[in-house]
């Protein structure tokens, strides 16, 4: 069962609907990111679980318990801050402690929960130090400790490591997973970097104008995308509107514009849901024209309109009788500006999205 | 370019003449040893400064001054300090009306205000003169203490107060425990700005002193009308040298931005 539900949850700002019967299931100790662009509503999701926010009607279960109603300080949550939120006015021991005070916990176990706590984010020794006299990242893990130190049921976190450079964010995602791991806790992450989200969760679930377009494993979000949106957010660039299909035993074939397409049945690729075909620019492989004369299955002809250096590779934009392509390609010798070429989508790279 | 910052110099200047001029002038014939107030001054003495001490309506006046400022003072913290933070932290129908109320004082003549005290809180309601003071000073308080708050509000972010509350306190947990702390330096500030007003208040005095309660400038009024000696130079010096050490606690706390900005 379900440790928490969010059933057919509205929330509107300005009579403005941000979420509209959004319904989300998480299940006790897994890890889920919420990840979308800006402003599709990740945010007022978590806030809304931390009870910031009120929703306008449905439902909030935890653990079968209607918390709709339940205010924020009744709900024992941890919420991580962008911002870190710390308590300028409080040395970090008593940032930490501020939870147990409140919970009028004895001094003695105030003494050794904080102090075992500062050791799981790496600060001991920091007890008395202001938080304008800590780094940002140093920050941000007194705001994990301090949310951690109440046991809460749920730890919620917005963008924590947003304000990091480059390589804290790295070192600080893989702390935040093996505290995570460590203790347990069910966690709801979100962010909008993708690799950071793939990189800790269990499960992400992709967020698209206040509706949850999919919601699976990484692997699974990364390789088979369900819908036209998932697949472009996690670059997926190219798409082609196919106007008929044949469903075979392991293959489905389709067509556009007289030229044929053969996609292998996967984990994605298996009814007639979707008559979009998906290709990452990396997927599609580009092959001078004289090798073969005409294009055959999986092949468009094309003309090179642009390429661009990026570096560890090139990228081209092909011009076809179907449209323009985006094609990544390692390559010693480019191809020119107006060469002709042949463009292949392998079978087992092209994904059917709805 | 430099002709014109020479020129700029010189304006510069003449606008600190023109402030500080009469306060300077003030100050030396203070010190006069005379009984005829006059400038430059003759002999040096400071017997004015030591007859501020034996007019006894000095004391009395000074006393009340004191005592209605810091009553006054008192209510417009217990009003102005939550009226700031619903006004900072809440959005609310009217909100914008509440807040040019809440300022009005500030920019009504006081003239006008205390004519308006007058009618109401001594003719209509017949209240004692101590009580009239009392609300009057309260009243023109009230918007300092307003905005001096909500300007350190204002760069309070609004996410630590969530913190606190998701850790399990209440809104007036987190409001004593939380954000008083942390506004500590306005609150401050706030009851010295509105002190010196209210310690400093003519206008409005005017029209609430009756017979035999008088505030400290009112009474310098009363003496001026009589006597021509530099009691009152001696005074205003004294008063310039606390306002003056007011204004610095202020600045050190806020910082005087606060005037220059609405
Ligand atoms: N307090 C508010 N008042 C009015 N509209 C708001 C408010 N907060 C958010 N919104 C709107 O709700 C929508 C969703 O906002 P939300 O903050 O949940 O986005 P987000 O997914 O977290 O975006 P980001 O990645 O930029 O943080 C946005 O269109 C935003 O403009
Ligand atoms: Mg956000």
């Amino acid at each position: 069962m379900a440790l928490f539900t969010l059933e057919n949850i509205s929330v509107a700002y300005n009579k403005q609907n941000i979420l509209q019967d959004f319904n989300l299931e998480i299940e006790e100790g897994k890890f889920i990111s919420l990840l979308g662009p800006s402003g599709c509503g990740k945010t007022t999701t978590l806030r809304l679980i931390a009870g910031f926010l009120e929703s306008n009607n449905g439902k909030f279960l935890y653990k079968g318990k209607d918390y709709t109603k339940v205010p924020v300080n009744k709900r024992n949550f941890g919420f991580v801050f962008q911002n870190y939120a710390l308590f300028p006015h409080l040395t970090i021991f008593d940032n930490v402690a501020f939870g147990l005070r409140l919970r009028k916990a004895s001094k003695s176990e105030i003494e050794k929960k904080v102090a075992s706590v500062l050791e799981i984010v790496n600060l001991s020794g920091f007890e008395k130090r202001y938080p304008k006299e800590l780094s940002g990242g140093q920050r941000q893990r007194v705001a994990i400790a301090r949310a951690l130190v109440i046991e809460p049921d749920l730890l919620l976190f917005d963008e924590p490591l947003s304000n990091l450079d480059a390589n804290l964010r790295e070192n600080m995602r893989i702390e935040i997973r093996r505290i995570q791991q460590e203790l347990g806790i069910t966690t709801v992450y979100v962010s909008h970097d993708q690799e950071e989200c793939f990189a800790i969760s269990d499960q992400v679930a992709i967020m698209n104008k206040g509706i949850i377009e999919q919601l699976s494993d990484p692997a699974t979000i990364y390789n088979y995308p369900k819908t036209k949106f998932v697949a472009d957010f996690i670059g997926f660039k190219n798409f082609i509107d196919f106007e008929d299909q044949k469903i075979h035993e392991n293959e489905i074939e389709l067509t556009k514009s007289g030229f044929t397409f053969i996609v292998q049945k996967n984990k994605a690729n298996t009814s007639t849901d979707g008559k979009t075909g998906a290709i990452r620019p990396d997927n599609i492989v580009i092959r001078p024209l004289k090798e073969s004369v005409t294009a055959g299955k999986n092949e468009l002809p094309g003309k090179v309109k642009i390429r661009t250096y990026l570096g560890r590779s090139y990228q081209f934009i092909v011009e076809t009788p179907i449209g323009d392509f985006t094609i990544n390609q390692e390559l010693l010798v480019p191809y020119q500006v107006g060469e002709e070429v042949i463009l292949e989508f392998p079978a087992n790279n092209m994904v059917l999205v709805k | 370019m430099k002709e014109k910052n020479r020129g700029l110099a010189v304006f510069t200047f003449l606008v600190f003449v023109f402030l500080l001029g009469p306060l300077l002038i003030i100050s030396v014939t203070s010190f006069e040893g005379g009984s005829v107030l006059k400038f430059p001054i003759e002999t040096f003495s400071f017997k004015w400064y030591e007859n501020i001490f034996k007019v006894s309506m000095f004391l009395t006046t000074f006393k009340t001054s004191i005592i209605v400022s810091l009553a006054g003072n008192l209510l417009a913290l217990l009003l102005g300090v939550p009226a700031a933070y619903a006004l900072s932290r809440f959005n609310f129908k009217g909100k914008a009306v509440l807040n040019a109320v809440f300022i009005s004082p500030i920019l009504i003549p006081g003239i006008v205000l205390g004519f308006t005290f007058l009618r109401y809180i001594v003719t209509t309601y017949q209240l004692p003169i101590y009580a009239g003071l009392f609300i009057g000073h309260t009243i023109i308080m009230l918007p300092f203490v307003i905005r001096v708050v909500s300007s350190s509000l204002s760069t309070f972010d609004f996410s630590i107060e969530e913190a606190a509350h998701s850790l399990g306190a209440s809104k007036i947990g987190t409001f004593i425990q939380v954000v008083l702390p942390n506004i500590k330096s306005g609150i401050i500030a706030a009851v010295m700005i509105a002190f010196l007003e209210s310690f400093n208040n003519v206008d409005i005095s005017v029209f609430m002193t009756g017979p035999g309660v008088s505030t400290f400038p009112i009474q310098m009024l009363t003496y001026v009308e009589t006597y021509f000696d530099p009691t009152v130079a001696a005074i205003s010096v004294l008063l310039m040298i606390i306002t003056a050490f007011f204004m610095f606690i202020v600045e050190r706390l806020m910082g005087l931005s606060y005037f220059t900005k609405r």
